[in-house]
């Protein structure tokens, strides 16, 4: 195992890590705020991926298909808010599951109507692909570098809107008390409304983003929303710098396990063994550091104590 | 003193900067009712929260029978005697007045893991729960619904449901909050009687109620039990009157 | 319009039987092989109405049951076909074809697999302990695909359904029988639960976990003891569920499925008894001719479904009986 090999998968695991991040900061936002468990997350996600492959193949720019990205999540999320979200602010978790549950099946199959099942491919722009020298003269693909890149300019960006805006203040506000904030004047169906078209914009970039490097396709949004609440369980829910942190140990630990612990296991067993073995834990590796995190902290690393 | 039932000790509760309950300590004795009584805010229902197992105070201990139970969970408290009832109803709505009550029945008697015959149909459980329902006039009520009755009533069933544990000593939380005054009255008339069963620790805002059934009362300000005696002593009391009318002196 | 609750259940169960039967005498075996189906999808959902609808917890993760129970069948049967041995480490076994066997490993793996699983997750609640019983159905999920010796993504084909002593199983009607009665034999034993001292106690956890502790109960056990129950009778429904199909994959792990389990609860209402036995019902038969209609059933099944979340609490008991079912 050699070093440049290790800072290759290291730099693999951020890129992962934060692209779950753009998810789950969009997730761990509208619980926050809103209290709503949203499983149609995952959704928005795709929808961003579609939009992104549908308008860069029409144009052949990538990042029109971007910009179509985030405004058709965006578009998607303030229309779901507005037609079906709103309605279960108030209610209880298990009908909140259902009907976003309910959102995913009318999304997923409604695409499917739409585009077929067949994956649509989404080319990374030339002027992103092929291999940059980082220093040390490891090879590394500029794309990814650039996801890594894209990832911690929207966290940054988010903490400055949060620590430094009006509407960061708003939304803080609106985490701890909703009535105070309507009795201040703050409109909040308009504040509910735009916190929701950030989070799916945010997937939809997600979507997008990852879209180019994997296909594009019916249910891509699921398994990325599932790491996703594994990251806001881990980083403690409603907490952005929780999904951030969380997002990075999730990206680093299964990028990492799948790749380091059929090696582990060889020390101690024969090849064809470890690299079985070694695979089927290192893809449960992300389940069992939520499991240690939550033995230590039910409530998550940043999660407020019950 | 042996006839001492609880008792806490230097309960000391600290949020952040605000520190709610500050070197608590108060007892109750057999046959009595305690009462404990402070403007909005004085850190009550951190009080009862502690005693009753809800939170865990910084500092000192409870101790129930001469037995520390700070270490106990909410429900080892209750099995040992605790019986309270809550200033906001916590009933089951969706269940009938009887099956409430007999809910009550099933942690005195341990019944929970019992997984066969019909809670309902089980002698013991149902005459544990039709007693302490006749003993607060709701015998009439059994089958109805608990999101149907009144509030009155849910406030009877909240003493109910205390009953059917035959605790040692009660905690009760408001338990006049919201009577009019004929439910005060009759109350007020029926935990003069239940003192002589178990003593109760009463933490109440109807004044009226208090000055007419406590035996002791304690005035607990910001924190701090600033007076305990009786309800003469009380009136009678410098400290209790800048307390509550403000410092005038 | 108010109908007894009882009367429901009566003629749900009655039409239940009759319509195999009804199918046996014209000769449509397809047909009693989609009630087969709608007998195990219902059986699966009465286990999760246990911790649902009873004690109020949402597990979204309730396929791991279903899935263990499907891959308990699969394992055991594959080594009986194929005469190999089954190593366990303290001792070997050939394993086996025979249904009650099958069932018994089934539901005492699912309760020692939804013990641990309860102990973790049953120390959060709300929202936490919803994506937690999920990220365990996934992680469940991804070990199966990753699990080579029993055809990872592909999962295990069983050539011939097991057998069950005095029956051919291999008659649908038979085998239908055998769901059917497992089926009344669990909705009698989980009606006895939910009247017994414990069913009263999880329920009033559920509405009110400050009074139960007052009262001396100890919520977490009652709710780690209820978890392991449906567990195990979601597992007993996954081994069936694998006879019926005679194969096993890790899609029997999926979100969807543990997604579609509640809805199947929400169909026929929270807490009934017999709900998840209607939800059932209309799912296999929406399933059925809305997926004979169109390939995009599942938008159909997404709007039905929206309709009753924003509009009809209670599910179709709730409609019927005029009083919702149990909040959770």
């Amino acid at each position: 195992m050699t070093t440049p090999l290790i800072i290759e998968q290291v730099l693999n695991g951020l890129q992962f890590g934060v692209m779950l991040f753009l998810m789950a900061a969009g997730l761990t936002l509208i619980f926050g705020v809103m209290g709503l468990i949203n499983l149609a997350h995952g959704s928005l996600y795709m929808v961003g991926a579609f939009a992104a492959a549908a308008v860069a193949g029409a144009t052949g720019s990538f990042f029109l298909g971007l910009i179509a990205a985030l405004a058709a999540a965006a578009f998607a999320g303030a229309v779901v808010e507005m037609v079906v979200i709103r309605r279960l602010y108030a209610a209880a978790h298990l009908d909140q599951v259902l009907a976003t549950f309910a959102l995913i099946l009318i999304f997923s199959e409604g695409t499917r109507w739409l585009y077929g099942s067949f994956p649509l491919f989404l080319d990374i722009p030339d002027s992103l692909s092929g291999p940059v020298t980082l220093p040390g003269g490891i090879q590394y693909p500029l794309y990814r570098l650039t996801l890594i890149g894209i990832g911690l300019a929207v966290a940054i960006g988010l903490w400055a809107l949060i620590e430094k805006t009006r509407i960061g203040v708003q939304i803080r506000a609106g985490e701890n008390d909703r009535e105070m904030i309507a009795a201040l004047g703050v409109n909040i169906s308009k504040l509910y409304t735009l916190i929701f078209a950030l989070g799916a914009a945010l997937a939809g970039l997600a979507g997008a983003l990852v879209g180019a490097i994997q296909s594009v396709q019916v249910g891509m949004g699921e398994p990325v929303l599932i790491l996703a609440f594994v990251v806001i369980v881990i980083g403690g829910i409603g907490s952005i710098r929780g999904a951030f942190i969380g997002a990075l140990l999730v990206g680093l630990t299964d990028t990492l396990g799948g790749v380091f612990l059929p090696e582990l296991f060889k020390l101690f067993m024969e090849t064809g063994a470890a690299q079985k073995s070694g695979s089927a834990i290192a893809s449960m590796g992300i389940y069992i550091l939520m499991g240690l995190v939550l033995i230590w902290r039910p409530t998550g690393l940043f999660g407020a104590r019950a | 003193m042996s006839d001492v039932v609880l008792e806490t000790r230097g309960l000391v509760k600290r949020f952040g900067a605000l520190t709610a309950t500050d070197d608590v300590s108060i007892d109750l004795r057999t046959g009595e009712i305690h009462a404990v009584i402070g403007p909005n805010g004085a850190g009550k229902s951190t009080l009862i929260q502690q005693i009753c197992g809800g939170l865990v105070p910084d500092v000192g201990q409870v101790f129930l029978q001469g037995r520390d139970v700070s270490g106990l969970s909410t429900a080892a408290r209750a099995q040992a005697g605790l019986g309270r009832t809550f200033q906001i109803s916590a009933l089951c709505m969706e269940d009938g007045v009887l099956e409430n009550a007999v809910l009550g029945a099933i942690g005195a008697q341990g019944a929970s893991w019992r997984c066969w015959r019909g809670a309902l149909r089980t002698e013991g459980l149902v005459a544990r729960a039709e007693a302490a329902l006749a003993r607060v006039g709701l015998a009439d009520q059994r089958e109805v619904r608990c999101a149907n009755l009144s509030h009155g009533q849910r406030r009877q069933l909240e003493v109910a449901v205390a009953l059917t544990l035959e605790p040692k000593a009660f905690v009760m939380d408001e338990p006049m909050a919201g009577l009019g005054a004929e439910g005060s009255k009759e109350m007020t008339a029926f935990l003069d009687g239940l003192r002589s069963e178990a003593p109760i620790l009463l933490v109440e805002h109807d004044m009226d109620a208090v000055f007419a059934l406590a035996d002791r009362i304690s005035v607990l300000v910001y924190g701090k039990i600033i007076a305990t005696g009786t309800a003469d002593e009380i009136r009678a009391s410098a400290a209790v009157r800048d307390a509550y009318l403000g410092e005038e002196a | 319009m108010r109908v007894d609750e009882r009367m429901i259940n009566t003629v749900v169960i009655a039409g239940l039987l009759a319509l195999p039967l009804y199918a046996l005498a014209v000769d449509e075996p397809f047909t009693i092989t989609l009630v087969t189906r709608a007998v195990i999808l219902a059986l699966a959902a009465v286990g999760l109405n246990i911790v649902l609808g009873i004690g109020g917890m949402v597990s979204f993760g309730h396929a791991v049951f279903f899935g263990i129970g499907g891959y308990a069948m699969g394992i055991l049967a594959y080594h009986a076909q194929t005469f190999t041995v089954l190593d366990l480490g303290l001792f070997t076994t050939g394993g086996t074809k025979m249904m009650p066997v099958i069932w018994l490993v089934a539901m005492v793996v699912s309760a020692v697999v939804a013990l641990l699983i309860g102990v973790l997750s049953l120390r959060t609640s709300g929202v936490y302990f919803i994506m937690i019983t999920l990220a365990f159905g996934q992680m469940f999920f991804y070990f199966a695909i990753s699990w080579a010796q029993y055809g990872g993504e592909d999962g295990v084909s069983i050539y011939v359904r097991n057998s069950f002593p005095g029956l051919n199983t291999l008659v649908p009607i038979q085998f239908f029988g055998v769901c059917f009665v497992l089926l009344c034999v669990v909705l009698f034993l989980v009606a006895q639960l939910q009247a017994s001292p414990f069913g009263l106690a999880l329920n009033g956890t559920r509405q009110s976990e400050a009074r139960a502790q007052a009262v001396g109960l100890n919520p977490m056990r009652l709710k780690l003891l209820a978890f392991v129950i449906s567990g195990a009778v979601t597992g007993l429904a996954g081994a069936l569920f694998a006879d019926l199909n005679r194969f096993v994959s890790p899609s029997m792990f999926s979100w969807q499925l543990s997604g579609e389990l509640i809805v199947l609860i929400i169909i026929g209402g929270v807490g009934r008894l017999i709900g998840p036995v209607i939800g059932a019902s209309v799912f296999v038969t929406l399933e059925h001719f809305l997926g004979g209609l169109t390939d995009f059933w599942h938008v159909y099944l997404g709007v039905i479904l929206l309709c009753i979340v924003l509009f009809g609490r209670g599910g179709i008991i709730g409609l019927l009986t005029g009083q919702e079912g149990a909040h959770v």
